[in-house]
């Protein structure tokens, strides 16, 4: 280690990153101006400093020149401050000599004129050089890894990534808000391009994972409070009320059959609401757990009128016959609560998924105003064997179509509504034009701004699609009206398009309407990303850290995201995304501890004990010790934010890395300039 | 062999600090045994002459309290600097800048103009100002300049140690006499006094709570305080976290809250800057209108957190002002 | 060597420090970088982990060395990366920005902006602004004020020193402006 009165002697090279940094900042001349700063007793610019070759030139010089302090100026410290701290520790030094100056992400790319950005380089690269000269050195700290893994949403995505861990002998925790897991897929009929039937290859793997050892699947649940830091969280997850005992259900539906309510006369979600259910139900025959669950909303043993947000409460007023069928399984609890359990994990995987576009957001399209227009997901329901009509695509007017138009880009590819393409609506429409076809021989018009086909085996499908003799017509649809002008389009539903193939405005009269409504985040994504601590990119989607070479990790550590929670993507983009999700979370169990990055605070032995800090800090770190009199820091607690340093009126707390001095040292060092 | 030669001077202060030297009591015999006053304007009569033919150096130490507000302030302190080995800001003033730094608001064309024109109570009707040079009765006399700032001692010339306090008080008054008599010095640039904040020598301390948080600032005069209270508990503003302690609480133990006097700890280049973050971060609201409504209690930020420090602060002045020109 | 007030092209460019929290609005300008975004170079940015960690004393040195606005950039409201760092430095910010009107600064010069991760577009809407609106204010030039507020302190230092103190304390002060000799003590 080196000794703080030993001269200090600074090493600075400046990377060109091939062109990246090159083309706008002149390096050479940028490496010629610090060699002239105080303390440098060597100057480099050097073409990649990330290489090989480049962090070998930082150890050699270290030995050869006896550096005491490094300074690299070339990309984002969020990038590669790592690789450069591990090579300047290879010289020899501690890590914590080392400073990043960013010219590339904040400079080379983002200027146009080559001098200010090379004036710019200089000044930056000047304010780490003075920076450096009052760096100390420290040491890393260790934390073990809870090997526990918690899986938020029970999708495919969540499905995948669970059974990956629970495969490599993890304990898993899949925590999934609806009363069953499989999400979106599970309510597909089939899947495209393959037309594989969506049951079978889900059903399968959602009895795995409601079987697994490893897995503890809480469904029905959802994560309330997450605490702790990377390899330690602590997770509250508030398990609903179902009014079962999920030990004592067997999952034999007999209290469904023997329920009060001969008839089902409930919405039933699960089927888009175009099948009805009773209040004690399991949400589709595969669902996972095979546990029922009881509405209190609607079941005749709680009373009405509780306002939402209110706990229910027992009227007992009704017979309970759904006790009496379940005999002595006694599995059913009209006094159950909600309640909340603890869990820890070290890793935490969120694939919390999407949901669809409200339709009724575009009424020119007329969902919710003519009954046979119908969302995507409706339809797979309808063309489902095990949908609310059993496989058969008959209307709201119970008729059969005849002729049924596809609107693609509903609530994507539009500045009014999203702007971004949600990937699967041209893939899905193309499916469900099979498939509708398949069931009904009708006339399939699709109506689309542009054919994108992207993926293995997509365009063939596509191909397959036009010599089924689909139509395909090329326009954004105006409007979907039952104004019928000629005779034909009577009792019809017509779609007015400009087809800007033909260069002709159409009207096309048909029986069903099928709206393609693309992606979104989540109605709660806001919420979750503040539980987990993540961002949110401007659409909504959780952010990805890079987004190209850390796509599943977010900015909290040991976090990390798969599925549609992150962006639009299929089935098998989630699942591969789902994996690597995995893999990240596996790495940092299998290493068994993270490295903290040691810039915690402390208190000096001149604090005057005035308490200010106390109430500031957000982790409880700090506390007042009534033997000394003065606050003291839990190292273990603090997460390195430094507020409370920024506000002790006396100058007493301290942050490693980030001290005053150092700060000062930066803010003279970008203002001196020359 | 001849005492050891001492210096005392006062520049823009009020005399309160040449009262601490008188309030050493008794001390006072012990310092006057073992020293040779050389220079006490308040107390004795020396000429300016009688200091210039000093040799340089000859003087062991210097206490000057008091800022520097005209040229021949600065050239007393020039001309004290030259003849000392030791010279020492004595007081919040020459130290800080003290109360008379809080000028650094004003332009001095607007001090000048309120103090010969707009002052009520002034009758000018000619509108005369101090003039630097005249003829009266065959002499041509020179008045000192009135400068565009009000400095600290340290501004204008180097400085050994600093006596902190709006006065400083007795025991640290002695406390340096002794450490200077004795030739147990702190390293150069060093306040000669702890270098803690105030807090660790108030009473009041184990009355503050751990979780405050201001809903509301109260100024002094708007409220009658619990005499054993942390006035931060009380939602006043007390400087006493962000001031150096020394003083022993003198102000707190008189009801009154700390005003910052002392300066601020060695850590700490700017005392408002610190006060204030320390104060705004602990405010109760989170928005903008709630924080602006507590913060209707400290209408004076600059008044409030740079009492004596105006000059030491990182900004030194209101930085719009003319910063040349002469005013006369 | 430049000079600093003056930008490679010739003429005042303004330096504006920027104090940009780790998690969202450094992540920002990084994003801004990845995306290509163009916005003008007078901005250097210092990153700290939270907007909580800045210490109003950073803005203040900021300016006595030579910034001609002061940037803060922190996570959104209920977004921190450390729960509420952010509203600690809204609370300073309140009070400093009157604080600093007070002292003659103008409000442009500082400025915090919640600028979260994914707004890359943000950060160069904001420093081509916070820019546009210091060009218009013209320099802060706290350096050269401090010379020029000093200048007379040095002259008068050189006087004495040279003149070994001679009686006359002002010789280099300007004449009488105008001819009223009455005398008024000062």
């Amino acid at each position: 280690m080196v000794n703080f009165k030993e001269d200090i002697r600074i090493g600075f090279y400046v990377c060109h990153c091939g062109h990246n940094i090159a083309a706008m900042v002149d390096c050479p001349e940028v490496a010629k101006y610090v060699a002239t700063l105080p303390n440098v007793v060597l100057s480099r610019d050097y073409k990649y400093m990330c290489s090989d070759p480049g962090q070998e030139l930082i150890q050699m010089d270290i030995r050869e020149h006896k550096l005491n302090r490094v300074v690299v100026a070339s990309c984002s410290p969020l990038l590669h401050e790592h690789t450069f701290r591990s090579a300047t520790e290879a010289g020899g030094l501690n890590p914590f000599f080392f400073h990043m100056v960013n010219i590339r992400e904040h400079n080379s790319w983002v200027h146009t004129d080559r001098k200010e950005a090379t004036e710019k380089a200089k000044g930056l690269s000047q304010a780490a050089v003075m920076r450096v000269a009052k760096h100390k050195s420290l040491d890393v700290k260790r934390v073990p890894v809870n090997p526990e893994a918690l899986v938020v949403g029970g999708g495919i995505a969540g499905i995948t990534a669970a059974m990956a861990l629970a495969k490599a002998g993890k304990k898993v925790y899949l925590v999934e808000r609806e009363p069953s897991i499989g999400g979106h897929m599970a309510k597909f009929d089939k899947t495209f391009p393959t037309l594989d039937c969506a049951a079978c290859i889900l059903t399968p793997k959602m009895s795995e994972v409601g079987s697994h050892p490893n897995i503890t699947l809480w469904s029905y649940s959802e994560v309330t409070k997450v605490d702790g830091y990377v390899g330690n969280y602590t997770v509250q997850v508030k398990r609903k009320a179902r009014y079962i005992d999920e030990d004592l259900c067997t999952g034999c539906q007999d209290c469904i059959t023997q329920c009060v309510f001969k008839e089902p006369k409930f919405e039933d979600l699960f089927n888009e609401g175009l099948g009805k259910r009773k209040p004690v139900y399991i949400p589709f025959p595969q669902a996972t757990p095979q546990i029922v669950l009881i509405d209190p909303e609607v079941c005749l043993n709680f009373k009405r009128g509780i306002k939402p947000g209110q706990e229910p409460v027992v009227s007992d007023k009704c017979k309970k016959t759904c006790v009496e069928a379940c005999g002595e399984k006694n599995a059913i609890d009209f006094t159950q609560k909600d309640e909340l359990e603890e869990i820890k994990v070290g890793t935490i995987i969120v694939a919390t998924g999407f949901k669809t576009f409200e339709a009724e957001r575009l009424p020119q399209y007329g969902y919710g105003i003519y009954p046979n227009v119908y969302t995507a997901l409706e339809v797979e329901r309808l063309v489902n064997a095990s949908g609310p009509t059993g496989g058969d695509v008959i209307l709201r007017d119970g008729k059969e179509p005849k002729s049924i138009g596809i609107i693609h880009c509903v609530g994507s590819r539009d500045k009014k509504t999203h702007v971004w393409c949600s990937r699967v609506c041209c893939m899905y429409s193309l499916k469900l034009a099979h498939l509708l076809k398949e069931h009904t021989g009708a006339e399939i018009y699709n109506f689309y701004i542009d054919m994108r086909t992207p993926g293995k085996g997509y365009e063939e499908f596509y191909n397959q699609l036009l010599d089924e003799g689909n139509h395909f017509i090329r326009g954004r649809v105006g409007e979907v009206t039952d104004w019928a002008v000629t005779k034909e389009e009577e009792g019809k539903l017509v779609i007015r398009v400009e087809d800007t193939l033909a260069g002709v405005v159409r009207r096309i009269p048909v029986d069903m309407v099928v709206l393609a409504t693309g992606l979104e985040p989540q109605k709660d994504a806001q919420d979750v990303r503040r539980l987990f601590n993540m961002s949110c990119g401007s659409e909504g989607f959780f952010l990805e850290r890079h987004p190209k070479l850390a796509p599943v990790n977010t900015f909290n550590d040991g976090v990390y995201i798969a599925g549609c929670c992150q962006g639009p993507r299929d089935i098998p983009d989630t699942v591969a995304q789902a994996g690597a999700a995995a893999a990240e979370a596996l790495a940092l169990i299998d290493t068994g501890y993270v490295e903290q990055e040691p810039n915690t605070a402390y208190i000096l032995a001149d604090c005057c004990g005035c308490k200010s800090c106390i109430p500031l800090c957000p982790y409880t770190a700090i506390t007042y010790d009534e033997t000394t009199l003065k606050a003291v820091i839990n190292e273990a607690l603090c997460k390195g934010c430094g507020t409370c340093v920024g506000s002790c009126p006396s100058g007493s707390i301290v942050q490693n890395l980030f001290e005053d001095d150092e700060i000062f040292s930066e803010i003279e060092g970008v203002l001196a300039f020359k | 062999m001849s005492k050891p030669k001492v210096a005392f001077y006062w520049c823009a202060s009020c005399g309160g600090c040449e009262e601490t030297v008188v309030d050493l009591a008794e001390d006072i015999l012990g310092v006057v045994e073992k020293v040779d006053i050389v220079l006490w304007p308040v107390a004795m009569d020396f000429k300016y002459k009688d200091i210039e033919s000093m040799p340089d150096r000859s003087i062991v130490a210097t206490l000057l309290n008091g800022a520097i507000r005209t040229s021949e302030q600065e050239e007393m302190a020039v001309l004290l600097r030259r003849k000392s080995q030791y010279l020492i800001a004595y007081g919040a003033c020459a130290h800080l800048g003290g109360i008379p730094a809080l000028a650094n608001q004003f332009s001095r064309e607007q001090i000048l103009k309120f103090n010969y024109e707009d002052c009520p109570g002034m009758v000018n009707e000619r509108k005369t100002r101090p003039q630097l040079h005249f003829e009266e009765n065959g002499c041509s006399p020179h008045l000192p300049e009135f400068r565009n700032v009000v400095r600290t001692l340290d501004q204008v010339v180097d400085v050994d140690f600093y006596i902190p306090g709006c006065p400083p008080t007795p025991n640290l008054t002695k406390a340096a006499f002794d450490a200077l008599l004795s030739g147990k010095l702190p390293p150069k640039g060093s306040v000669l006094a702890p270098d803690s904040a105030l807090c660790d020598e108030c009473d009041r301390k184990k009355t503050k709570p751990s979780d405050i948080a201001f809903l509301e600032f109260k100024r002094p005069h708007q409220a009658l305080f619990d005499p054993e209270k942390c006035f931060l508990a009380q939602g006043v503003v007390c400087m006493g976290p962000a001031t150096r302690s020394g003083c022993g609480a003198v102000c707190t133990s008189g009801n009154m809250p700390c005003t910052g006097c002392f300066g601020p700890t060695s850590r700490v280049r700017d005392q408002g800057a610190k006060i204030l973050s320390s104060l705004c971060a602990n405010i109760g609201p989170r928005d903008e209108e709630g924080i602006n409504k507590v913060l209707e209690g400290i209408p004076d930020p600059v008044g409030t957190f740079y009492r004596y420090g105006l000059a030491k602060s990182l900004l030194r002045r209101k930085v719009n002002l003319p910063t040349s020109g002469n005013g006369h | 060597m430049t000079d600093p007030s003056k930008s490679p092209n010739g003429g005042w460019t303004p330096r504006i420090v920027a104090f940009f929290c780790n998690w969202c609005t450094y992540t920002a300008a990084d994003l801004a970088g990845v995306s290509r975004l163009k916005y003008s170079s007078n901005i250097r940015v210092i990153r700290l982990m939270c907007s909580g960690r800045v210490d109003p004393q950073f803005i203040l040195d900021a300016f006595s060395r030579g910034a001609d606005g002061v940037l803060i950039g922190g996570c959104h409201p209920n977004d921190c990366h450390y729960v509420e760092g952010n509203y600690k430095m809204l609370r300073r910010f309140q009070l400093l920005k009157r604080m600093l009107a007070d002292l003659g600064i103008e409000e442009q010069r500082l400025r915090l902006e919640w600028i979260s991760a994914a707004e890359g577009e943000k950060v160069k809407r904001v420093v081509n602004e916070m820019t546009t609106q210091i060009k218009a204010l013209g320099p802060l030039g706290m350096p050269e004020k401090f010379r020029d507020w000093d200048q007379e302190v040095i002259e008068l230092a050189h006087h004495v020193e040279k003149s070994g103190a001679a009686a006359c304390c002002c010789g280099s002060a300007a004449a009488p402006k105008d001819s009223k000799a009455e005398v008024a003590h000062v």
